[in-house]
């Protein structure tokens, strides 16, 4: 068990380090699209949700708090990829195409 | 878990990092954004595959609510509400963590220790999250009753002594509940009520420009919750995207705050501009007001024009006239682009959204260290519902609240050409020398407005 949680932190530095050089990177005028889409990735708890409301034998507490946090989730996941692809199809270069 | 399920999630975190790192260009972030929802699908589909998972029925429900809102709320919403959107989503997403770790205690109340403090650091941090970006979305909705209105920074006395008071409650209850976890719910639910309280707390006082931090703060958390969520149920790939949110986050809090020359806890308990402050140096002149014809002249003549585009723009609603009037400066052979400060709006980015939404180029659009080196070359600056972000006090009055604050240094360009409503001070509520220089021209009214009517004059002649 301890094992385990010295392996996650392990997991948790190296991926805080990760996210902080690939997010140093991401220019301001992207900065909307990559909240929003950080947004989206935040919803990965929907694992966790997923697990709760689909373990069986639950109570109706149980079952109650799973289900909202599978609305939840889901919101936020469908939510922020859709407004993402929505707001980045609209960053284009085009003076090109206008003289 | 079987081997099948952690070889896809080591597949989704490769997938969830390469979509970060293809958000570093505007060319390939589309890409991005796909490898990253990919990578979502993937984690998800696997997930349904666990062997914990043996009902589906309330999966499936959850799934469809969520689905349907979430699609509705993504294609219908005005693009100009986005500050309000990813405060929501920020809330939801602490909001999900905040009810897995509910749903672990109650499962099963008798944990360790260390289990015992991992669900109520994902009870608290998504609590905090979710309380505090419900305020953060009302403050942007503009929403009030009566005279009161929840957008303007609420200050009352003692309001630090009661923010320490509700964190130290908060820790005490913490380290009672790790003790000794009891069966008992009344604790739990009182820590949960203090983690909603803490997050009302700590965004009430804040308003206005100081918002993009917030959000950004909010963003973070909401990863934070993510994490704990991971801990709690001793999952990786919560942990890897929960953190890779966590940072980005973090980085945004961080560019915002520089951005205005302040810290994050000044940011998040001076309650800045709660206050209209008087400004203690005389400014001098008059300001001088001139018709959409003068403007068109001016405009007419030069060779090269900025634009700084603030808040006022997006309240407006007038991304679309500056794009035009852009083009058509173009057409007459000017050099355009578009100056934008990074706490420009209500959310970092805000701007350049708005912008790319009205079809601008985004090369066209610079930031502060780009265009203030020569700006003694440009023309003309047209600023557009921008007011601190061009304060010249940040940089020569020393006495003045944002000293220190990096401007776009729109007084050093022949002529400023300043959109605006009123002589009102802006958010900070201090007096802006800018509008009184030799070198500035007042166009007021509605931004919108007034470049048709500047469009109009080009269109004329």
């Amino acid at each position: 068990m301890s094992g385990d949680l010295i392996f996650l932190m392990f997991i948790l530095m190296l991926a805080v380090f990760l996210g902080l050089e690939l997010i140093s990177k991401v220019p301001a005028t992207l900065h909307t699209p990559l909240m929003s889409g950080s947004n989206a990735i935040s919803g990965i708890t929907l694992v966790g949700a997923l697990l709760a409301a689909g373990a069986g034998d639950s109570t109706p507490l149980s079952i109650a708090l799973g289900t909202a946090a599978v609305t939840l989730a889901t919101i936020n996941v469908v939510g922020g990829y859709l407004v993402t692809q929505r707001m980045l199809s609209m960053f284009k270069k085009k003076r090109g195409d206008r003289k | 878990m079987s081997v099948t399920i952690q070889l896809a999630y080591l597949l989704a975190a490769f997938l969830f990092a390469l979509g970060l790192k293809l958000m570093s260009s505007p060319e390939t972030a589309r890409w991005g954004n796909l490898a990253s929802a990919c990578a979502m699908l993937l984690t998800v589909v696997v997930t349904l595959l666990h062997t914990e998972v043996v009902e589906y029925q309330w999966i499936l429900v959850g799934v469809l609510i969520g689905s349907a809102i979430g699609s509705l709320a993504a294609t219908r919403l005005q693009l100009t509400e986005m500050p309000e959107l990813v405060a929501l989503f920020n809330g939801f997403g602490g909001g999900a963590s905040l009810l897995v770790g509910w749903e672990a205690y109650h499962r099963q109340p008798l944990q360790d220790p260390l289990g015992a403090v991992t669900i109520l650091l994902a009870v608290v941090i998504g609590g905090v999250t979710f309380s505090g970006s419900l305020v953060a979305w009302g403050k942007l909705k503009e929403i009030g009753w009566g005279s009161f209105r929840l957008s303007r920074p609420l200050l009352f006395p003692g309001q630090q002594a009661i923010n320490f008071l509700l964190l130290a409650l908060l820790c005490l209850g913490g380290v009672l509940y790790g003790l000794d976890s009891p069966e008992s719910q009344t604790l739990f639910l009182v820590l949960l009520a203090l983690a909603f309280l803490l997050g009302i707390v700590v965004v009430v006082p804040i308003g206005g420009a100081d918002m993009p931090v917030v959000i950004s703060l909010l963003n973070s958390y909401s990863g934070l919750a993510a994490c704990a969520a991971g801990f709690v149920i001793f999952n990786n790939i919560l942990i890897v995207a929960g953190a890779l949110v966590g940072a980005s986050g973090l980085i945004l809090t961080n560019i915002m705050c520089k951005a205005m020359n302040r810290s994050l806890t000044n940011v998040l308990f001076s309650g800045f501009g709660a206050v209209a402050r008087k400004s203690r140096k005389g400014t001098g002149g008059d300001p001088r007001p001139i018709s959409a014809e003068d403007a068109y002249f001016i405009l007419e003549a030069a060779r090269s024009v900025v634009f700084v585009p603030g808040y006022g723009l997006a309240v407006a609603q007038a991304q679309h006239a500056v794009m035009e009037l852009g083009e058509l400066l173009e057409d007459n052979g000017c050099e355009v682009r578009y100056a934008v400060h990074p706490v420009a709006g209500r959310m970092p980015g805000h701007m350049n959204v708005l912008l790319a939404e009205a079809n601008v180029s985004y090369d066209l659009l610079v930031e502060i260290d780009d265009v203030n080196p020569n700006m003694e070359t440009v023309d003309v600056c047209v600023v557009i519902g921008a007011n601190d972000v061009v304060n010249p006090a940040a940089r020569d009055d020393a006495e003045s609240s944002i000293y220190g604050m990096p401007i776009i240094e729109v007084d050093r360009a022949r002529v400023v050409i300043v959109l605006k409503r009123s002589m009102a001070a802006g958010f900070a509520g201090i007096e802006n020398p800018l509008f009184y220089k030799d070198n500035t021209r007042m166009l007021f009214g509605d931004a919108k407005s007034s470049l048709n009517a500047v469009l109009g004059e080009f269109k004329r002649s």
